[in-house]
């Protein structure tokens, strides 16, 4: 193709200006929050004078530790449980017939759409009522509940990719049903499972609606909520920079969590399966 | 080794279709059986049923004696190959070979061993500790077979093991296949709808349509003896000529020209009681150029025609002619057709083997002898061989 060479031009262009697209609010966060408090609203990109001040504050005075732990905590539980409970059912609905199979899928897609702001009140009184309120089992247990519908959905489809002829095979082999799953079907659907616990981990860990009615304290409170507190050392002072810092300290288990597992969201994994 | 008891299998769908009916054989240990027959006539679903991969509606399946309808596959001790092969794309060759061994428990040295055997007996040693992706079509058939004689079953399945080969790897492993299940003795149930598979692999040959079992035989008995027009029309390559005849004063009247009773049809025929109207099959291997034919030559037959396409095999001549009103309307004949794609051509042809010292040329007319003792005759509505023995 004589093309290729003025294509890859405009594809790179492209790509360039995307990226700077989405990066440059995140890299003004960045700027931000390393900005010292004199120099805030000098309009300049790159910080004149630099400054951890504001990591060093939002951890030792704004005590952003226990909600950063919370919501680790709460994230990874849910997204496990999520998980879990996610592929048994992905996998049920892939390859079973069982009778209620599209009212399930039904049911499910209705959760992930229902608005969540609506269940915020009817949550905050069950949860006062038993117990619940201001613990981590009464957010993980939203969360759940929100991650699942997209985890079945997600799995379903990837599990749907999956020769049905090798659960066979592994049956004739002398596999039981969960030896088949657990030994076959679970390492071959394993790129579709960590892009679905990354997502529901992503979907968990920016969750505010929740985490600011559903809990009082930081027992429980996770980052997203506790930065929504963040005041300034006077009530004339503004939090800008703690809150900027807060956010780009929130953005780093995500980027470590992708990170850690791009190499395994790899397609193709499954070539050589069956005939080719 | 063991041999296997299907007793009136039958398989009905939720949905209210039956997918084989009544199904009956008993296979021989040590025996290599063939289920051959058109898609949809219900062969893959027997073989799953003896797998336990599909539930059996009716009836008994007893391996070794011992009713197995509701063991479960893991149980049943049989392996099976599957027609994708249905390799594992994320264990290397060995982990593949050995999966039914690490799920048997199998200790690691000895697993190794057995291991090592079947990819000798395969010719896979220099492969396998690569992953399947990373082998050829030929080459995945074997590891599938592999997984198969790893553990030394008391059966192999075999779900149309070649058909995703090209065709001279296809014959290259047949060979192979056959020569290991000689080797190992281990009883088969071999399906396909290849009948040139059929008719080389087995012992034995299960024709299956509809789900019903038209005749079961060695190849040889399926060739000369076929009971309908089905298997008639289905064994053989090139299929079997069909062309409507009437019987008449110890003759057929056909577009091929009258062809004199012999002691042996006329006498079967009446065993039958045959009707007036029949179909009369003749092979293409029972055509001859009638200038090549001397001394026997008085007692055939012979027509005339001009030869419509020739082709030239090395050793044979293919000559094809087409006939007006030689076209059989039969359902029997028709599903066969649509099978094998060929019911659109519609207009009936006739083909003929002739010798390769055959001078005959494309657009010729051609006198083409034949022996009025190697016909056929079937009834059109039942299908039914009149001549069978």
């Amino acid at each position: 193709m004589a093309t290729t060479a003025r294509q890859r031009t405009g594809w790179t262009i492209a790509n360039v200006v995307v990226a700077i697209y989405a990066l440059i609010p995140v890299l003004w966060l960045l700027s931000l929050s390393l900005k010292d408090k004199s120099t805030f609203t000098d309009g300049h990109f790159i910080p004149r004078k630099w400054t951890f001040e504001n990591y060093v504050n939002i951890f030792q005075v704004g005590g952003f530790l226990r909600p950063l732990i919370n919501s680790i905590g709460i994230a990874v539980i849910s997204t496990v449980i999520a998980i879990v409970f996610g592929t048994f059912a992905a996998y049920a609905i892939a390859r079973l017939q069982f009778p209620g199979k599209s009212l399930m899928l039904g049911a499910s897609l209705l959760i992930a759409m229902f608005p969540q702001i609506s269940l915020v009140t009817p949550m905050f009184q069950i949860e006062r009522q038993i117990g619940l309120f201001n613990t981590w089992p009464g957010l993980i247990l939203p969360y759940i509940t929100f991650a699942l519908p997209l985890t079945i959905y997600t799995l379903s489809a990837f599990l749907r990719e999956i020769p049905w002829e090798l659960e066979k095979a592994a049956k004739m082999d002398g596999a039981t049903p969960f030896q088949a799953f657990r030994q076959v079907i679970v390492p071959l659907a394993m790129p579709g499972v960590v892009t679905t616990a990354i997502l529901a981990f992503i979907q968990c860990w920016n969750d505010f609606v929740f985490a600011i009615s559903l809990t009082s304290s930081n027992t429980a409170r996770t980052a997203p909520a506790a930065i929504s507190y963040f005041t300034g050392a006077s009530q004339f002072e503004d939090p800008v920079g703690s809150i900027m810092a807060a956010a780009v300290v929130i953005t780093i288990p995500i980027i470590i969590f992708v990170l850690i597992f791009q190499r395994r969201i790899v397609s193709g994994l499954t070539s050589g399966a069956v005939k080719g | 080794m063991a041999e296997i008891v299907l007793d009136e299998i039958t398989k009905r769908f939720p949905d209210g279709t039956v997918a084989v009916d009544k199904f009956s054989l008993d296979v021989a240990d040590h025996e290599f059986i063939i289920l051959v027959g058109p898609s949809g006539c219900g062969k893959t679903t027997t073989l799953n049923m003896i797998a336990g991969l599909e539930d059996i509606s009716d009836g008994e399946l007893r391996i070794d004696g011992k009713r197995v309808n509701e063991v479960a596959p893991r149980d049943r001790d049989i392996a099976m190959v599957f027609q994708s092969y249905a390799l594992y794309p994320h264990m290397t060759v060995r982990e593949n070979i050995g999966f039914p061994l690490k799920l048997a428990k199998v200790d690691k040295a000895q697993a190794n061993q057995q291991i090592e055997e079947a990819a000798a007996i395969l010719d896979l040693t220099p492969y396998l500790d690569r992953k399947p992706g990373a082998l050829s079509g030929g080459q995945r058939q074997r590891v599938a077979m592999g997984r198969a004689i790893v553990r030394s079953p008391k059966a192999f399945l075999m779900d149309e093991p070649l058909s995703n080969l090209d065709a001279k790897l296809r014959v290259q492993m047949r060979t192979s296949i056959s020569r290991i299940q000689k080797r190992l003795g281990t009883t088969t149930v071999y399906v396909t709808h290849d009948q040139t598979e059929a008719m080389t692999l087995g012992d034995r040959i299960v024709i299956m349509r509809a789900g019903l079992i038209q005749q079961v035989g060695s190849p040889q008995e399926l060739y000369e003896d076929p009971v309908n027009l089905f298997v008639a029309g289905f064994i053989g390559s090139p299929s079997m000529n069909f062309v409507p005849g009437t019987i008449a004063d110890n003759a057929i009247d056909t577009v091929l020209g009258r062809i004199p009773l012999t002691d042996r049809i006329r006498t079967t025929l009446d065993a039958h009681e045959a009707p007036r109207e029949v179909i009369v099959g003749i092979r293409p291997e029972a055509f001859e150029d009638a200038a090549l034919v001397d001394g026997s030559r008085g007692a055939g037959v012979t027509f005339t025609a001009p030869v419509d396409i020739l082709e030239s095999m090395g050793s044979v001549k293919y000559a094809y002619f087409s006939l007006e009103n030689a076209h059989v309307d039969s359902e029997h004949l028709a599903e066969l057709e649509r099978d094998s794609g060929t019911e659109e051509i519609g207009q009936a042809q006739i083909v003929t083997e002739l010798d390769a010292r055959s001078q005959v040329r494309e657009g010729q007319n051609l006198e083409v002898w034949f022996d009025p003792d190697s016909i056929d005759v079937f009834e059109p509505s039942s299908g039914a061989n009149l001549t069978a023995k």
